[in-house]
């Protein structure tokens, strides 16, 4: 394949997937009630445009399934069928199904999808047998089949310098008034054999009662050669309804004398043989020429040819592949760099003309600033994106544990990262499934403790401080903080003796290897939820809370940064290397003294904060930062991470900044315990620490991670 | 070279005429339904108009229907592409003015053929 036509097929298969989406979500709608015939109308499109393009790049089993869906579409659409629950979930079914053929054609191994497929479409099948009369259904075979294949070959003469045929042509004086053109049929007709052709100008009035605009000609023709009655009718079939055409078969006699029939007739008027070359008709309508010139009315132009960019505005939107935009991005980095360097050096220029130049860098911070947030907006997509995958898993799930669920949507058009959408929608989807599993409670229950039959699940999504808050609460059961305790017990996560607080508990969900249901469940997994959806949230530079209260429900609020490409950070100095820590990771930082330290223990120091004792990493020898002057930490960070904490030694915090995080992956190459960097304004590399890493790391505090500094 | 209206609601499928035609040299107005489309015709020649027929908004039939009231647009050829081929769809297609139809799946050569034997 063309790649160029990949592309296309790319942004098909995209456009498909929405697709699916908006027959998806229709389909949910019509559960809840009828729909309106609009409503049913872009359902049925959705589907109609999978079958139009799926045939067109000859994915024919996605075109041909579409097909058989798109037939039950239609005669909701057209009011002959009820949708139902029964059809509705038969639909929903098809648009799973439909999913995994597309998948399947992408990494071209259809077999499973075929295979899981074609239980649905025999559902599809039976709900369509249900009702006599269906036969109505709307389009013909979706088969790669194009109709401009030949049609079968059921008249072709035979014989070796065979036949062919007679025919003759009329037009209606209206032919031109729908674009078409005799011409153009004619013409087509000495493509198919040896065409012999003479104009009937019986009809042709005077001068003075001519209609420019209306076809007075007629033809004879001879055409020799093996070509079906099909091939044949195909050329006229736009024009059946505006022209007389008679067509007998030929055999090689007749043929001979037809042709001397016509050529007697002819009165000296041309009627050049027009073979292959297709000249046809111009050749008969020679000597017509004038009316024919001025028959075929040009049509009237407006002046000037417009410039080719019309096109971009029929859409307000385009597709740009992300790639672009992400060099665009970079290139903005750069620029954001760029702009505090020079500010920096700035600063120690000579008085005069200092202020023009503070006004200049002033400026061009502005500019930079604003440039950057809106090449960052391009990357922002509103979060129903991810929300809108919910409905579904929430309909289907609430059928399979028997509940009764609302759900409620707020602030879905709170903008995030396209990455950071991509990434949510796995946790977000394990949250959801949980809060119905373990939260929300079957109608009975509910009932019994004066609750509403129907829970309520409720996402919202916000803006908090340069954060987006997404927000899972349900009003369910609430965390069991009994069983919690027993089963952190158990699993050996907390020593028999401790009791910690109602926070502490709740945070032992996101231990790996934590599961509270009693039975494992095909929906809720076998206890590798939550700590995976932690570790998901915090490798996007996020961190998940849970607040509960017994009987009462459980909320989940999920703190994400706006984009990955920035981050908050905060400068911290360990000997004369500059570091960053993500400002989120941050609790607090506090004095170090020697005197809350306790000795070594196994895995190294600890600190007491407060009344918990917080492992200690000492960044300097962590990180091999080698100085000829070694100076005591003076300070203490407390990070938090997966719900670990750790202490992080360092010499002192500077400044509080955003910075545009830069790969070390593709720059240099991975290293354990940092997470990126940047370039900061004075032109030095500075690391980005990874929390995470550290706080799993600092088990072999004794091995450096990383060189002392690449800048 | 011709200008060429195309018309449909799917980027895809776009592409693809828009794809098959500028290897003919043609220019191509790409517009997403019968308003969209309606509203280039008017401020833009127009030497052939290629219309899917299920569109929102407005559909090809209906654009082929006010297309054909435009004067300057009266003897353009408009070509309907569309999956349904069955006779009913062709009527009303025909009723409404179309020239002719095209049937998806098109291939892109035989659908530059056809529109460089319509436009003659």
């Amino acid at each position: 394949m063309d790649e160029e036509l990949r592309q296309i097929l790319q942004i098909f298969l995209e456009e498909s997937s929405e697709n699916l989406d908006v027959l998806e979500q229709g389909l949910l709608r019509l559960e809840q009630g009828p729909a309106a015939g609009e409503e049913l109308n872009v359902i049925f499109r959705a589907a109609h445009s999978i079958k139009g393009g799926a045939a067109t790049f000859g994915l024919d089993p996605v075109a041909e399934f579409t097909h058989v869906m798109e037939t039950l579409l239609d005669q909701l659409r057209s009011g002959r069928r009820q949708a139902d629950a029964a059809v509705v979930r038969v639909l929903l079914q098809a648009v799973d199904a439909l999913r995994a053929l597309l998948a399947g054609a992408v990494e071209d191994d259809a077999t499973a999808a075929l295979a899981s497929a074609a239980p649905v479409r025999e559902a599809l099948e039976a709900v369509l047998a249900v009702v006599p009369g269906t036969d109505a259904a709307p389009a013909g075979p979706a088969g790669p089949a194009g109709p401009q294949a030949t049609v079968g070959d059921e008249a072709a003469p035979a014989g070796e310098d065979a036949g062919g045929w007679r025919l003759q042509f009329l037009p209606h004086p209206d032919i031109w008034q729908q674009g078409n053109d005799p011409a153009r049929i004619l013409r087509a007709l000495g493509g198919l054999g040896e065409l012999h052709l003479r104009a009937d100008l019986t009809q042709v009035p005077s001068l003075e009662a001519l209609d420019p605009a209306q076809c007075h000609l007629g033809w004879q023709g001879v055409l020799r050669g093996e070509v079906s009655q099909a091939q044949i009718e195909e050329l006229f079939d736009w024009v059946t309804e505006q022209c007389e055409l008679r067509l007998e078969a030929l055999d090689a006699t007749a043929l001979r004398s037809a042709l001397a029939e016509l050529d007697s007739s002819a009165t000296g008027e041309a009627m050049a043989p027009a073979a292959a070359t297709g000249n046809a008709a111009d050749g008969a309508a020679d000597p017509v020429g004038p009316a024919h010139e001025t028959a075929t009315p040009p049509a009237p132009r407006a002046a000037a040819a417009a410039p080719a960019s019309v096109a971009g505005r029929s859409s307000n939107f385009m597709r740009v592949s992300t790639e672009k935009i992400d060099a665009l991005l970079n290139l903005v980095g750069e620029l954001v760099i760029t702009q505090s360097m020079l500010q920096t050096f700035g600063g120690a220029l000579e008085e005069d003309g200092k202020s023009g130049m503070r006004d200049g860098l002033l400026q061009l911070e502005r500019h930079t600033r604003e440039l950057q947030e809106r090449v960052m907006q391009i990357r922002m997509l509103p979060i129903s994106f991810t929300f809108n995958r919910l409905p579904r898993l929430v309909h289907d799930l609430s059928a399979k544990l028997d509940r009764q669920v609302e759900l409620r949507f707020s602030g879905e058009h709170t903008e995030l990262d396209k990455t950071v959408l991509e990434q949510l929608a796995d946790p977000l989807v394990h949250l959801v499934r949980n809060a119905l599993d373990h939260g929300i409670e079957a109608p009975a229950v509910r009932e019994a403790k004066g609750k509403a039959p129907t829970g309520l699940l409720h996402l919202s999504a916000f803006h908090e401080a340069g954060n987006v808050i997404i927000r899972i609460s349900d009003d369910g059961n609430g965390l069991d903080g009994e069983r919690i305790l027993a089963k952190a017990r158990e699993r050996g996560l907390i020593e028999p003796q401790e009791t910690p607080d109602e926070t502490q508990l709740h945070q032992l969900i996101f231990h790996p290897g934590f599961s509270t249901a009693e039975q494992v469940s095909d929906v809720s997994g076998r206890g590798v939820g939550m700590d995976v959806v932690s570790r998901n949230i915090v490798s996007l530079g996020g961190r998940i809370e849970v607040q509960s209260s017994p009987g009462v429900g459980t909320s989940f609020t999920i703190r994400l940064p706006l984009t990955l490409a920035i981050l908050d950070g905060q400068l911290i100095r360990v000997g004369s290397q500059i570091y960053v820590v993500p400002l989120l990771a941050i609790l607090e930082t506090i004095q170090l003294r020697d005197a809350q330290l306790r000795a070594p223990v196994q895995n190294g120091e600890v600190c007491r904060v407060r009344d918990e004792y917080v492992p200690v990493v000492r960044l300097a020898r962590l990180l091999d930062c080698r100085e000829a002057q070694p100076e005591p930490a003076q300070m203490l960070m407390i990070v938090e991470s997966d719900g670990q904490r750790i202490g992080l030694a360092v010499n002192d915090l500077l400044s509080q900044q955003q910075v545009v995080i830069k790969s070390l992956q593709h720059n240099y190459r991975h290293v354990p315990g940092i997470a990126g960097a940047t370039i900061l304004g004075d032109g030095r590399v500075a690391l980005i620490l990874d929390v995470q890493a550290l706080s799993s790391l600092r088990c072999q505090p004794t091995r450096p991670l990383a060189p002392a500094a690449l800048a | 070279m011709a200008r060429i209206l195309a018309v449909d609601d799917s980027p895809s499928m776009r592409q693809m005429v828009w794809f098959a035609l500028q290897r003919g040299g043609h220019e191509v107005f790409q517009a997403e339904d019968g308003v969209a489309a309606l509203g280039l015709a008017r401020q833009q020649p127009v030497d052939l108009v290629l219309s899917d027929v299920h569109m929102p908004r407005m559909d090809g039939i209906a654009l082929v229907e006010a297309l054909r009231r435009l004067p300057e647009l009266r003897y353009v050829p408009m070509l309907m592409l569309t999956t349904e081929s069955s006779a009913e769809a062709k009527q009303r297609a025909k009723a409404a003015g179309a020239t002719g139809w095209i049937v998806k799946p098109f291939d892109p050569e035989r659908l530059l053929t056809t529109i460089s034997q319509v436009l003659g």
